[in-house]
């Protein structure tokens, strides 16, 4: 298997917004990253990316029977629904999605108190042996990731987790990498990414606040 | 939340609701599970501080803390330097000494956990007081209601017994109350406490006539330690007017539940055709607390100490 790349390899190129590019300033302190178009371009990318992942990790067929994808609340849940929306559409095969809830296993919750809990939702056909994607807005510190594979970890044993994020920011705290990335963002520690998809936010798109 | 859980009034609707949905979060998270075990509470210590006998809710906050890794202390009055006639004070100030996070406490006396709150710089949650209250067992028919029923807004429930020595009947007339559920108490005019008519409650001697509106039926346990002062001419006529049997449970409405807190005591209150019915709730009222202790401990001892 090709070693895990933050550029898109070997898909259909969407134009120059897929690659690392510094975000453009406007009035306030808000940047724009992508527009509700590129978010949607990125997601069929990614879901792109995943078909071919699959289909390399596997010896026999297309290994999307093999694929979970596992959303982290709370914008992770709605992406993976729409990643595996897109690769349903791209080859016609329904893949399992899940959510997984990190809240009972942050290292935070001490120094940043208690908060309500999301939703923790795993195919009934389990995650044991199976190629899981996990799935998040933002990959910033990677303590959430990190949180998810403890979570993952008590559920079962998949044969590889992965990572998939819609904006890499940088920043990390713990030796984590994202094996699909929509957008390279450089960003400073005080800024601060901000994802909206319409499933929560009422509409798409990706932004940078200046602290 | 507050730091405690000491009584009902606690618990304002926000808060009752973060509880049940937290509950409901880690109940579908562990559904299924091989490794039923969460580290959130992971370095955290928890006294069961039991100065009464329990079976089901020591053990039920037990593996509630143990299922989200906090280690776990069981004291009882038996066996302890309590028996050598240390006082409360005294029992509450060594085991804060000692490092605890978090003290469940079940006490005789009405208003113990309250005290003790006072002394002590962990949680305080309150797993039984004397005649006053048991907010956890509230939290957890809520839930169960709201499992079975999908709401509790509007909610008709009945609830049937010796009110007058029952916390959990307190518990659940003040927790009900804050949820919007609707209480109706049913028991003997001697079973029923003096300042029951400022409770938010309608109250009915007449079991047979408050049933077919009902959608939840709460038997409460005939506490034979306490009918000591002739509460009521004997057990079969207890059992014939405020009894639940097959007969009575007819008159329910077909999506109606019957609920009790346990322990039972069988062809009293409570007709064992009944309590092993579909309708009934006993078993899922178990399972349901381990639940709900677990969202209670996780809310008030998994932030910042």
């Amino acid at each position: 298997m090709a070693p895990p790349s933050t550029l898109p390899t070997g898909v259909p190129a969407e134009g120059p917004e897929t690659t690392s590019s510094t975000p453009t300033a406007t009035a306030g302190g808000v940047q724009q990253l992508l527009s509700a178009d590129d978010v949607t371009r990125v997601v069929d990318r990614i879901a792109h990316q995943l078909i071919e992942r699959a289909a390399s990790s596997t010896s026999s067929g297309d290994g999307l029977s093999d694929l979970v994808l596992v959303g982290i609340p709370t914008r992770g849940a709605p992406l993976a629904r729409r990643l595996a929306a897109r690769i349903e559409a791209f080859t016609g095969t329904a893949v399992d999605v899940g959510t997984v809830d990190i809240t009972l296993y942050r290292d935070d919750l001490r120094t940043r108190g208690v908060r309500a809990l999301e939703d923790t939702r795993l195919p009934d056909a389990g995650i044991d042996g199976r190629l899981v994607v996990l799935v998040d807005d933002v990959l910033f510190s990677g303590r959430s990731v990190r949180a998810a594979l403890d979570g993952l970890r008590d559920v079962g044993r998949p044969r590889a987790v992965q990572l998939a994020v819609l904006v890499d920011r940088g920043h990390r705290e713990l030796p984590i990498k994202a094996d699909f990335v929509g957008k390279n963002v450089p960003t400073s520690r005080t800024q601060q990414v901000r994802v909206r998809l319409a499933e929560v936010d009422g509409e798409d798109g990706v932004s940078v606040t200046d602290a | 939340m507050r730091r405690h859980l000491l009584e009902s009034a606690d618990l304002d609707r926000a808060d009752a609701t973060l509880v049940l949905d937290t509950a409901a979060q880690i109940e579908s998270a562990l559904a299924g599970r091989e490794v039923k075990k969460l580290p959130t509470l992971r370095g955290r210590t928890v006294v069961n501080l039991f100065f009464e006998d329990s079976t089901r809710t020591r053990i039920s906050f037990e593996l509630a803390a143990k299922r989200l890794s906090a280690d776990v202390i069981n004291f009882s009055a038996k066996g302890s330097s309590v028996s050598k006639g240390e006082s409360l004070k005294d029992t509450a100030l060594t085991l804060e000494a000692m490092g605890a996070d978090g003290i469940v406490v079940r006490h005789g006396s009405s208003g113990a956990p309250h005290r003790l709150a006072t002394w002590v710089a962990g949680s305080v949650v309150n797993a039984g007081d004397g005649t006053h209250e048991h907010p956890t067992q509230a939290l957890l028919d809520a839930y169960t209601i709201r499992q079975r029923l999908g709401r509790l807004e509007g909610v008709r429930v009945v609830i049937t017994g010796d009110v007058l020595h029952s916390r959990v009947a307190r518990s659940n007339v003040w927790l009900l109350h804050t949820l919007g559920a609707e209480v109706t108490l049913v028991a003997p005019p001697t079973l029923l406490p003096v300042g029951v008519g400022s409770w938010p409650v309608t109250v009915s001697y007449d079991l047979d006539a408050v049933l077919p509106q009902a959608d939840v039926v709460m038997m409460l346990r005939v506490q034979g330690e306490r009918m000591n002062a002739s509460f009521f001419p004997s057990a079969r006529e207890y059992s014939r007017r405020y009894g639940l049997d097959a007969t009575r449970m007819a008159k329910l409405a077909d999506d109606a539940i019957v609920m009790h807190p346990g322990p039972m005591n069988r062809g009293m209150e409570i007709a064992a055709d009944v309590a092993d019915s579909p309708r009934s709730t006993i078993v899922e009222q178990v399972g349901n607390g381990v639940s709900v202790r677990m969202a209670v401990l996780y809310l008030l001892l998994g932030g910042p100490a």
